[in-house]
């Protein structure tokens, strides 16, 4: 009976922690550490007391129910939405430990644009529609400062390979695009300063199943071999366990359960985290 | 008795306190002075020294002193020219200032309208160029507004004017430390096209982000094979601020760069001046493998041979035949006065041409 209540315990006190061994590469000291993030609109709630940290190479999935303050926290984690309270720690390489929110706006600006990458769940917000491709590739290098035509072009076309999207359509527009292709570009964009972390929000809404299926095996393959730290925010728990390590799973802007990804999905301790998880379709 | 010094008595005798050998005089002195005692004795006596002034030609125009001089009031004036010191101290920084409603339409030059309003003197010499030339609808229109209202002297030749108001080209004579060249712009902001929102430009400016600017560059290496931005080609000016030159061509880009006068840029609709001040570094953006360039011809000018300067092409009839010429029309005429002749310059057909441009 007691040594029952002794496991539980430490099952539970093992996922409240951020695991050592969660990541595939874990570092020495986390890449984002969130303590106590709040963010209302007016009287309206958007997320409340969020705390975790975030170790290179990790993955960190959010799921939730739509309306749940998944986008309003990754809004809020990558310094492009001010909360109301609480702080965003990380540890970068140029800069030292930022606290993103207190931080000069140049600095949250440059570390947008080199040290990490913003995925949106529409490419269009991601990406200039009225600029090829490559031009779309290359805004990130020559925003920190690339001005030779050859090597910005030879990035380019090496990202689009990448991404599986075919080289003769480098000097095409966006719009041109299918959504999945648009939604690789928008990676490929994104992936071409070399960041380090990834915000991702909800990077496979809209696609159709078999465009999906390629899109998060692109992504796995991306994410393992580059080392990136990735937080990706989805509905789909699928897309999760496939990509996340850990995962938080939020209602009503509260995290109301968190742990590594496939002890939450299959051994749900929260009521909600059991009926999401249960109102999985299966085909 | 001339006509002027009729006028002028027949003023006279309107205002008793006035004497004949005032009234000659006066006619001896500048047309400000006329104006002054035309506004006292009123209307219809400064109805009479516009009269007079016609007379004696191109010595001394007269003003309208319906109008204050230089028609915007003295506050706009030294507002605007506050900001001229602003911008010039900034060189390259869009100022802000509080434009005003010109007597004509925005987009036919009411930004540089108002700059040449806030720094011509009574002793400026006034010259207005429109696509090169000093005698097209616009240029002839500004001229005409500033002789009304300010009486300053004017001319098409760009060695003696002091203030130079222009849209679309730099003269081809190199400019000195007495001039100021005042631009008209219809779109102050770089970066627009790049970036829609007013409020992300200026942050963009502040914290000089101008990546983007090379992406738009970029379009046009993929796109043409070569940087095929004309006109509007931005530059860096002093190392800091990314700047548009107004729709001048690229070919006159490089005459920015350290220029020994005063280049001043309005935009009326837009409510910015900003400026580039004498011996100040303007560098045109580009690609290390894709340096700047400006335009060349295969032809020379056809009317004076000139190989070094911005050439317009003239459609001559509908069987494909063309020429090139100076856009710069005072360029044009002066090298043929100095006896440089052109291919087609004695064609027959094209006599009208020449003529006209030599006359001037």
């Amino acid at each position: 009976m007691e040594t029952s209540l002794h496991a539980a315990a430490t099952a539970a006190a093992f996922r409240e922690t951020p695991a050592p061994f969660a990541g595939p590469a874990p570092g020495p000291a986390p890449l984002l550490n969130v303590s106590g993030l709040t963010k209302y609109y007016g009287d309206m709630l958007g997320c409340r007391d969020v705390t975790f940290a975030l170790w290179p190479g990790e993955v960190m999935g959010i799921v939730g129910e739509s309306g749940s303050g998944k986008s309003t926290l990754l809004g809020c984690l990558s310094g492009r939405m001010a909360p109301s309270s609480g702080q965003v720690a990380y540890e970068s390489e140029r800069f030292g430990v930022v606290d993103v929110h207190r931080a000069p706006e140049p600095v949250r600006r440059n570390l947008l644009r080199t040290e990490w990458g913003v995925v949106h769940q529409n490419p269009r917000d991601g990406l200039r529609l009225a600029v090829s491709a490559g031009g779309n590739i290359g805004e990130r290098l020559m925003a920190v400062g690339a001005r030779n035509y050859g090597t910005i072009r030879a990035e380019a076309l090496r990202w689009l390979r990448e991404v599986e999207i075919d080289a003769t359509r480098i000097d095409h527009l966006p719009r041109t695009f299918s959504g999945g292709m648009q939604q690789r570009l928008q990676i490929a964009a994104n992936l071409a300063t070399g960041p380090r972390l990834l915000f991702m929000d909800e990077p496979t809404g809209g696609l159709d199943v078999s465009v999906q299926a390629r899109l998060l095996d692109l992504l796995r393959n991306l994410v393992s071999r580059l080392g990136l730290s990735v937080v990706i925010v989805t509905h789909d728990l699928a897309v999760a366990r496939l990509l996340a390590h850990r995962l938080m799973v939020m209602r009503r802007g509260k995290v109301v359960e968190s742990g590594l990804t496939d002890q939450v999905l299959d051994d749900p301790q929260h009521p909600y985290t059991q009926l999401l998880v249960s109102s999985i379709l299966h085909a | 008795m001339s006509l002027l010094d009729d006028a002028l008595l027949d003023d006279a005798l309107l205002d008793d306190a006035m004497m004949p050998g005032a009234a000659a005089f006066l006619a001896e002195k500048p047309a400000a002075t006329v104006d002054r005692a035309a506004t006292d004795a009123g209307a219809r006596i400064s109805t009479a020294s516009q009269n007079a002034a016609q007379t004696t030609a191109q010595a001394a125009p007269e003003r309208d002193a319906q109008y204050n001089y230089a028609y915007l009031d003295e506050q706009t004036k030294r507002m605007i020219r506050r900001a001229v010191l602003k911008a010039v101290a900034v060189p390259g920084y869009q100022v802000p200032f509080a434009g005003r409603e010109m007597p004509m339409p925005y987009g036919w030059g009411t930004g540089g309208i108002q700059l040449s309003a806030s720094i011509l003197g009574p002793d400026d010499v006034f010259k207005v160029i429109d696509q090169g030339a000093d005698d097209t609808t616009n240029a002839v229109s500004i001229r005409k507004f500033f002789v009304r209202t300010t009486g300053v002297r004017t001319t098409e030749s760009t060695a003696e004017a002091s203030v130079i108001q222009t849209r679309h080209r730099i003269p081809e004579t190199p400019l000195t430390e007495d001039q100021i060249m005042v631009y008209q712009v219809p779109i102050p902001e770089p970066l627009r096209w790049m970036e829609p929102r007013e409020s992300e430009t200026r942050t963009m400016h502040a914290l000089e982000e101008y990546g983007v600017m090379h992406v738009r560059l970029y379009e046009d290496i993929a796109r043409h094979g070569r940087i095929a931005t004309n006109f509007m080609y931005p530059v860096l000016v002093n190392g800091r601020y990314v700047m548009s030159p107004s729709p001048i061509p690229k070919f006159d880009n490089p005459k920015l760069d350290r220029s020994p006068a005063l280049h001043l840029f309005g935009a009326g609709r837009e409510k910015r001046i900003y400026a580039v001040p004498p011996y100040t570094e303007v560098r045109s953006l580009d690609f290390e493998d894709h340096p700047f360039e400006v335009e060349k011809w295969d032809e020379c000018c056809g009317l004076c041979g000139a190989t070094d300067s911005y050439l317009d092409e003239v459609i001559l009839d509908d069987a494909g035949g063309r020429m090139f010429v100076c856009s710069d029309t005072d360029h044009c005429a002066a090298r043929r006065a100095a006896g440089h002749v052109g291919p087609m310059a004695a064609r027959r057909d094209l006599k009208e041409l020449a003529d006209r441009t030599a006359a001037e």
